[in-house]
């Protein structure tokens, strides 16, 4: 049974030009322990996607489902992880991590245990005492990683969390996230632009279209795991990232893409 | 020599070169004493002062007028400026009167506080408050404002009430901005306790210039004119150091005051 779907998910925005179609006809399914990406041009509606499945934004149309019942609020089982780290500033790391457990008034004995074991998870056990500024990005992004994990969410949101990294950081926070997943065995709606990064790290990707954003193509990966860096160079690597690229060129030509050509 | 050594020796270079030249140009032009006394005349006059204890009842009148005025102002400023960040109605009821208000020179009203509060300490308070309350309220509003979105959508996520948000999230998240218009409140609300004792008092650093000035006892006004530029800095001073305390993580800020507009 799926842990997340949305059906003909729908929002638009009022703003003061008129209504904003930020999403139109999307659809995703995500299984247990899967992790699914949703790809699309920036602008389409992927940070919108997230905010409906974080229970931050009511849909205008279509269903979301979450562990077989709507969405209709924010709720604890979820972890989220944005493309900055917002971390407190006047927090050390481990406090930072501790944020759910705090606010969510859990245990906080259990909490700082977790804590540490996912500090330890991500990488950086030495840096718990370290405040946000004396850490690098990456490593503050880590320690976000951790944050959305300590209070053990069905389902863990992330958009763009490498956008904001360096190239070579990227790929080795790539490496990361997936070892890290592989471990802690959670459900992933993973949000990014970046197509070899969406096939990196997926079981399924869900291509959006140009806004309002609509579901126009859905990608099984099958590629071994642990994926590597040798991974990247397979040829099966490439022919993921090049039937995605051909789907977003197909899309920039047509201006309305009704049917997209297979391969 | 290291730089900490160099930040203390060069000021003070400076200080007794301009004091030197001071001397030399009242001696070379015959400078007449009630026009600019002798530094050795300033420095008898603030010695006069505080040791024969003329001047206490003076400084104290405005430290009082002061330390009150700024805290009730901006107390005030900073529970009204949450009001204001936190609710758009009361953002909408308000924010002509704000930019109206906040346009308008506050020493302008001294005289009416004067009327209303009467020739002592109460109407120097109520003048030091008003003057010290707009920094410290558009600083704390706009520092609420500019909290980061998404750290807000991770408590909202978290099902977080208003009140913690408020409390743990963006008064934190404000703190470099509220500091900003406590260091701005400070140098004001000096300004605002001097103009009040202009206008009319019996006490106050003020109230001593403007006395001295009907006898032109420049010496004298020299000397209170220092003593509020010791009180401006030891406040400023303050400021800063609770700034870098509390504030610890700010770093760009601490250093530097955030302009108001
Ligand atoms: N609060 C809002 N009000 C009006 N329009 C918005 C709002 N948030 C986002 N949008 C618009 O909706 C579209 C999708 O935004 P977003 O979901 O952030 O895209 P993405 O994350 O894919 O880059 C954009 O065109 C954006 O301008
Ligand atoms: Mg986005």
């Amino acid at each position: 049974m799926a842990l997340f779907r949305a059906e003909s998910l729908a929002v638009t925005y009022s703003s003061s030009r008129g209504p904003v179609k930020a999403l139109e006809g999307m659809d995703a399914t995500l299984g247990q322990g899967e992790f699914l990406s949703v790809l699309g041009p920036s602008g389409c509606g992927k940070s919108t996607l997230l905010k409906v499945v974080a229970g931050l934004l009511k849909p205008s149309a279509g269903s979301v489902m979450l562990g077989g019942a709507p969405i209709t609020g924010p709720r604890p089982d979820v972890g989220i992880v944005f493309q900055q780290p917002t971390l407190l500033p006047w927090q050390n790391a481990l406090d930072n991590v501790l944020l759910p457990v705090r606010t969510l008034g859990l245990d906080l004995q259990a909490g700082r245990e977790k804590a540490a074991a996912l500090m330890r998870l991500v990488g950086l056990e030495k840096f718990s005492a370290h405040y946000p500024s004396e850490l690098s990005g990456g490593m503050q992004q880590r320690v976000g990683i951790a944050r959305s994990l300590v209070h053990d969410p069905a389902l863990l949101l992330m958009d763009e969390p490498f956008a904001a990294l360096d190239a070579m950081t990227r790929e080795h926070m790539m490496m990361e996230l997936q070892r890290i997943w592989m471990a802690a065995g959670k459900s992933v709606l993973f949000i990014t632009h970046s197509i070899p990064e969406a096939v990196f790290l997926s079981d399924r990707i869900a291509v959006l279209s140009e806004r309002p954003g609509r579901t126009i193509r859905e990608l099984e990966i099958d590629l071994p795991r642990p994926r590597t860096l040798d991974t990247m160079a397979d040829r099966r690597f490439a022919d993921y990232c090049n039937e995605l690229r051909s789907l977003f060129a197909a899309q920039f030509s047509d201006p309305v893409p009704h049917q997209v050509p297979h391969q | 020599m290291n730089d900490k050594v160099k930040s203390v020796l060069y000021p003070l270079a400076t200080f007794v070169v301009l004091v030197a030249l001071w001397e030399i140009a009242i001696r070379a032009f015959k400078v007449p004493n009630f026009i600019l006394p002798t530094p050795y005349a300033v420095l008898e006059a603030l010695q006069r002062g505080y040791i024969e204890g003329l001047f206490w009842k003076h400084f104290f009148f405005t430290l009082q007028s002061m330390v009150f005025g700024y805290v009730f102002g901006c107390t005030l400023a900073f529970i009204l400026g949450c009001l204001f960040a936190e609710s758009k109605t009361v953002e909408q009821m308000f924010l002509p009167f704000v930019v109206a208000l906040q346009s308008m020179p506050k020493v302008a009203l001294a005289p009416l506080i004067i009327v209303w509060f009467g020739f002592g300490l109460e109407s120097k308070i109520v003048m030091v408050a008003l003057v010290c309350f707009f920094p410290m309220f558009i600083n704390t509003a706009v520092g609420l404002r500019q909290t980061n979105p998404a750290l807000i959508d991770l408590m909202h996520a978290f099902s977080a009430s208003r009140w913690h948000i408020l409390t743990r999230i963006k008064i934190p998240s404000a703190a470099g901005h509220i500091f900003a218009g406590l260091q701005i409140s400070v140098v004001l609300g000096l300004i605002g306790a001097v103009v009040a004792e202009f206008v009319s008092s019996t006490r106050g650093l003020g109230h001593l210039i403007s006395a001295a000035a009907v006898n032109l006892e420049t010496n004298t006004m020299f000397a209170a004119l220092i003593s509020l530029a010791a009180l401006g800095v030891a406040g400023s001073l303050a400021i800063r150091f609770l700034h870098a305390r509390i504030v610890f993580w700010d770093k760009a800020t601490a250093t530097q005051t955030a302009a108001t507009e």
